[in-house]
């Protein structure tokens, strides 16, 4: 185990997965001593050398027993360009765990309502592995993830998969209207509200980008879902992980430190200040 | 159960009087539809709305290369159609059951007399399917904002 954390441990990419056309997986494993067991909703700060460091949430089973861990990449800047051209092989340097969790053990006997959009699917994959893993602690599961398009979900074998899934309410929807698609057409906000929840047994998990989850807590309350049972996954700009550097700063809050699981009781406030 | 005690236990008719209720339930029947039927066809004159009670409803235009395009997709407690309140009482869509579908259907024609000669019905009505037509619209809205796009595209 790394005793400091600042300092990177080397990971090997084991193996490489193109999601969508700018969203890769990698599956790294140690190349020394393991970092500690993530849990679902916690991120690291994965290091390509020579180029840079960002935070990536963990995106795979959280149960995978051999130390790997799968973590899915949007190219959207340098570092994680860089981090999308991996090979097996490389090596990268990962910081971490870092950040709370979903906590997916205190949702314990209540319905679990997930709602994901875009790249948000990725840490929101553990709730659904470790719901299935743990199917009977757990009410209904509905899962419901939006992509602009049919090419842009993530994980698309899964989430078929997940669709055929008896014990999973799968619904997919896109923004953008495509032809030979068989799924629902509509913002997430739209399937979400055609929920039939009972609000003291359900607990949400959201993930995507902050106007979406934004939108998709105000449907959950108007249907009386407490704040307090509604989690989200903020994202700042992370920068040393352990809450000295205040780069991820939101308000009262340290994301990487006291997010990015947050509940929207807490978040709800500094979301609605411009800027912050 | 009533037609008017069904009506009364869903949006966007829950709030209205039990005496409002019975005359909006004089207008309704039950109805179901298999997958594949079309309920109404783009540019078509208007008549009737429904509020879906299960199944799923594709909304969709036919444009030149791509077929039928569907631009919306309605579920349980969606309403569907309102453009017979406003002209030119046409459908701007083309409406197909994707899944069997219940619903309740409204013979829209006798709801208009109705509202028109009891505003005390008519205006509580008209802002309901107003509040449906505003969640929709930012619905719309919001994707619009094509939220998952690469920042980097921008």
């Amino acid at each position: 185990m790394n005793a400091d954390p600042m300092l990177p441990a080397r990971y090997l990419v084991a193996d490489t997965r193109r999601e969508t056309h700018d969203s890769v997986s990698l599956r790294i494993v140690p190349a020394g001593e393991p970092l500690p067991a993530f849990r679902p909703g916690q991120f690291t700060m994965l290091y390509r050398q020579g180029v840079g460091e960002i935070a990536i949430s963990v995106s795979g089973d959280p149960s995978a027993a051999d130390g790997s861990l799968t973590q899915t990449i949007r190219d959207v800047g340098a570092v994680s360009r860089a981090l999308c051209r991996c090979e097996p092989g490389d090596i990268v340097g990962v910081r971490g765990p870092f950040g709370t969790g979903w906590d997916l053990e205190s949702a314990a006997g209540h319905d679990l309502v997930v709602v994901a959009g875009g790249v948000g699917l990725a840490p929101l994959r553990p709730v659904v592995l470790g719901a299935l893993a743990r199917r009977a602690e757990f009410g209904r599961v509905v899962v419901i993830t939006g992509a602009r398009n049919p090419r842009e979900f993530l994980f698309r074998e899964q989430l078929a998969g997940w669709a055929d899934d008896p014990r999973l309410e799968v619904t997919l929807t896109i923004d953008q209207p495509a032809a030979h698609w068989h799924g629902q057409v509509g913002f997430v906000t739209e399937p979400l509200a055609r929920q039939e929840t009972e609000p003291a047994r359900t607990i949400a998990f959201l993930c995507g980008p902050e106007p979406m989850m934004r939108f998709s807590a105000e449907a959950l309350m108007a249907r009386q879902i407490p704040a307090a049972s509604i989690r989200l996954s903020l994202e700042r700009n992370m920068k040393c992980g352990v809450g000295l550097c205040g780069h991820c700063q939101l308000g009262p809050l340290l994301i990487c430190r006291d997010g990015p699981i947050v509940d929207y009781e807490t978040a709800q406030p500094l979301l609605a200040v411009r800027e912050l | 159960m009533t037609d008017a005690e069904l009506l009364a236990g869903l949006p966007p008719f829950d709030q209205l009087s039990a005496e409002h209720l019975a005359a909006v339930a004089s207008t309704a029947a039950s109805v179901s539809f298999p997958a594949g039927k079309i309920l109404f066809s783009e540019g078509e004159p208007a008549f009737g709305c429904w509020l879906i009670r299960s199944g799923q409803v594709a909304l969709g235009s036919q444009m030149p290369g791509r077929g039928q395009v569907v631009v919306q997709t309605l579920g349980a407690g969606d309403m569907l159609g309102w453009s017979w309140l406003v002209p030119p009482h046409c459908w701007h869509f083309t409406a197909i059951a994707v899944t069997g579908v219940t619903a309740i259907e409204f013979d829209t024609t006798r709801l208009r007399a109705l509202a028109e000669t009891d505003p005390a019905l008519g205006y509580p009505l008209a802002l309901k399917l107003f509040e449906v037509v505003v969640a929709r619209l930012q619905n719309t809205r919001s994707r619009l904002l094509d939220l998952y796009g690469n920042p980097r595209e921008r």
